[in-house]
């Protein structure tokens, strides 16, 4: 892994009162991120404004294009030029973004998706916050690929987790989505900005061989292949169909399954690298709630109230969410009597629950339809009719 | 045959130019150097003209003096889309309809890049025809070939926006029915500041054309019309490649600074052919950097001007 330091241009060094979506714009500056294209959609397009305003005296490019196909592909383009990458959208924009989280995928070009989620389907409520994009990010496009995504629920973690957001990007060459929603994106709160020389960033994997010798799609035992950018004389070929070594078009069985491997490998090889969950009051648990983004913020109530009123409740957050975090579950399960998972829609990541625990324990969905949060009641009224 | 059938790398072709030279007189095709050698033999059917243009396309970028380590090829998907994957370049093979935004996000993250687009009418016009409105009116600094065979040819030979009234297609089983772009008019009316349509009848002035767009700054669009004899010419009775040819000799009007209203398609009707817009516009780039500059005075290192 190649470590640096942030660029200090890029860095707001400070104490900060501000927003999810401007957090989520300052954390992408930070981690180096010099392109973004984007289309307006509500509740996401503070964080492209707030791009446009910065990266003049940075030095990048924003760019509005004309829909968000354009916007997801203008920076697959940006980034094959050398650069890190974002595009920002909201669930109509994510679903129109869909071919080229795809092409991300099979081109392995790193690359961030922010998605501030709003209510759905289609236009749905375009103001009020869901999470209910969750299984679209993991299986929106089609064919087999295994992306990354993570659940900020403060305007902190909007730029903490953007960091890592990108160097998740470079260190496995996929697409990273970043599950904000529009409660996240809009509340306002303190952001503590570090020096640069506090942030790590994850450099992309240039390759050290010579043109001739690199081949684009040769990995090692770490299945991520190193990369060069086009004008660097490598003569690469790039494309979106079945590719050999050389990234030529190799359409056969076995150039599929050689393909698919890897591509899928490179995440599942490193499932346990890749959980990141937090927890309080595991240790004497019999009920969990289960939460991430927003929805965690609600649960903590509920949880705290539980435990005064004398019951074992523990609290599991998912911060990266795909992959999901099987083993976590699985040892939980069992030992504990129930999974409680609350979420803003209408059972999505309840499922990956359901199929963690394997019916060792019971899995509670705590669904909501969006446009507002849980009450904290509504999730305690579930906890305590399975605590007891 | 659909070419969608063809489409494998199994494909044989014998190499129609194998008669052995006289000792000590071998010689190499001078474009051989240009293309992915070890990707020949190509996918395309005979009589097909793609191959034509990127001939063109190569002679166009021998005589430009760029150097080959910057410049990129992106197409996207189609017949024409397979361009990118035979230049010795670095070449981007993209999603159906998308490669100019690819081009767009390639070209403004490295300004060093001299991008080409290429990709065929289908590609380019409907599915994509959104992006290319957009970056002709950006003067995006990109040249845009477009290979018009007036049908999806992968598919196999179904409508497309260029399809001429009264041509039967796959999809158009009792003829064409829809108006088709005048596809220089919409490049015209959307900004381009360079605007030629050439057929593969024409390869010298192809060629040049191709040339003049590479040394051309800001969005240029080449048209270049090329038979597709094993579905269009094949279901109109039209012949075969050669067939095609003759037609676009007998039938095409060379008219360069022509209106380009007025240079619209009809089905085996003439051809008008030539360069229609040749003008200057400040790119995408230049505006925003002098924008920029302007605004923020002494504090704004120009983007892309010390590029590393």
């Amino acid at each position: 892994m190649n470590l640096t330091k942030a660029d200090p241009k890029g860095v707001l060094t400070g104490h900060h009162f501000m927003d999810g979506d401007h957090a989520a714009c300052e954390g992408a500056l930070a981690a180096g991120c010099r392109f973004v294209a984007g289309y307006p959609i509500t509740p996401s397009t503070e964080v492209v404004e707030r791009f446009a305003q910065r990266i003049p005296l940075i030095g990048g490019v924003f760019i509005q294009m004309e829909d968000e196909i354009a916007s997801s592909i203008a920076i697959l383009g940006a980034a094959w030029a050398g650069r890190k990458v974002m595009t920002v959208t909201s669930g109509p924009g994510l679903s129109l973004m869909m071919e080229h989280v795809g092409l991300a995928a099979i081109t392995e070009t790193p690359c961030v998706f922010v998605d501030v989620q709003r209510g759905g389907p289609s236009t749905g409520l375009p103001t009020l916050p869901a999470q209910a994009d969750m299984m679209q990010a993991r299986w929106g496009s089609h064919g087999d690929y295994e992306p990354i995504a993570l659940s900020p629920n403060s305007p902190q973690e909007c730029f903490d987790l953007m960091i890592k957001a990108f160097n998740l990007a470079e260190l496995y060459r996929v697409p990273v989505f970043f599950m904000m929603d529009e409660v996240v994106g809009h509340m306002t709160e303190r952001v503590v900005i570090p020096e640069a020389s506090a942030i790590e960033i994850v450099e992309r994997r240039w390759t050290r061989k010579p043109p001739g010798e690199y081949r684009p799609y040769a990995a090692g035992d770490d299945l991520v292949p190193e990369m060069v950018k086009a004008g660097d004389g490598y003569r690469i070929h790039i494309t979106g169909l079945t590719h050999d070594e050389r990234g030529y078009p190799a359409m056969n069985a076995a150039a599929q399954k050689r393909m698919m491997e890897r591509l899928v490998g490179k995440i599942r090889n490193n499932r346990e690298k890749l959980i990141d969950v937090r927890g309080a009051h595991l240790d004497d648990a019999e009920v969990v709630v289960v939460s991430f983004g927003i929805t965690s913020r609600v649960s903590g109530p509920a949880i705290e109230e539980a435990r005064k009123q004398g019951f074992k409740v523990g609290h599991l957050r998912l911060v990266i969410t795909w992959p999901f975090p099987v083993s976590v579950i699985q040892q939980l399960a069992s030992r504990v009597k129930a999974f409680v998972v609350p979420e803003l829609n209408m059972g999505q990541m309840v499922l990956e629950v359901e199929r963690a625990a394997a019916g060792k324990a019971r899995v509670i969905s705590v669904p909501h339809a969006g446009g507002t949060v849980h009450e904290p009641q509504e999730i305690l009224d579930r906890i305590l009719e399975f605590a007891r | 045959m659909s070419n969608a059938s063809r489409d494998t790398e199994t494909c044989a072709m014998e190499d129609a130019g194998a008669v052995a030279p006289a000792p000590g007189l071998e010689m190499q095709n001078p474009i051989m150097p240009y293309l992915r050698q070890e990707r020949i033999p190509h996918i395309w059917c005979p009589g097909c003209g793609i191959g034509t243009t990127v001939n063109c396309f190569i002679r166009g970028l021998e005589e430009s003096g760029l150097d080959l380590n910057k410049v990129a090829i992106v197409s996207g998907i189609g017949c024409t889309g397979r361009v990118a994957g035979y230049m010795n370049l670095d070449s981007f093979h993209t999603t159906h309809g998308r490669p100019i935004p690819f081009a767009t996000g390639l070209k403004l993250a490295n300004p060093e890049l001299k991008v080409v687009v290429y990709s065929g009418d289908g590609d380019l016009f409907a599915i994509g025809g959104n992006h290319f409105f957009h970056a002709a009116r950006r003067n995006m600094d990109i040249m845009v070939v477009c290979v018009n065979n007036h049908t999806y040819g992968m598919t196999g030979g179904q409508v497309a926006p260029t399809t001429p009234l009264g041509a039967t297609v796959s999809t158009m089983p009792f003829g064409n029915f829809e108006d088709s772009f005048n596809l220089p008019f919409v490049a015209d009316a959307c900004g381009a500041v360079y605007v030629a349509r050439w057929t593969v009848y024409h390869v010298k002035q192809l060629a040049r054309a191709m040339k003049e767009g590479l040394a051309k700054k800001g969005f240029v669009f080449i048209e270049a019309l090329a038979p597709c004899p094993t579905l269009y010419s094949r279901r109109n009775k039209l012949g075969d490649g050669v067939d095609q040819l003759k037609y676009f000799k007998e039938k095409s009007v060379i008219r360069h600074g022509a209106n380009t209203k007025d240079v619209g398609l009809s089905f085996q009707g003439e051809i008008v052919v030539g360069k229609f817009v040749d003008r200057e516009r400040p790119t995408w780039l230049d505006a925003m950097n002098e924008h920029f500059a302007a605004h923020f005075g002494d504090q704004y290192q120009p983007y892309g001007v010390h590029h590393g």
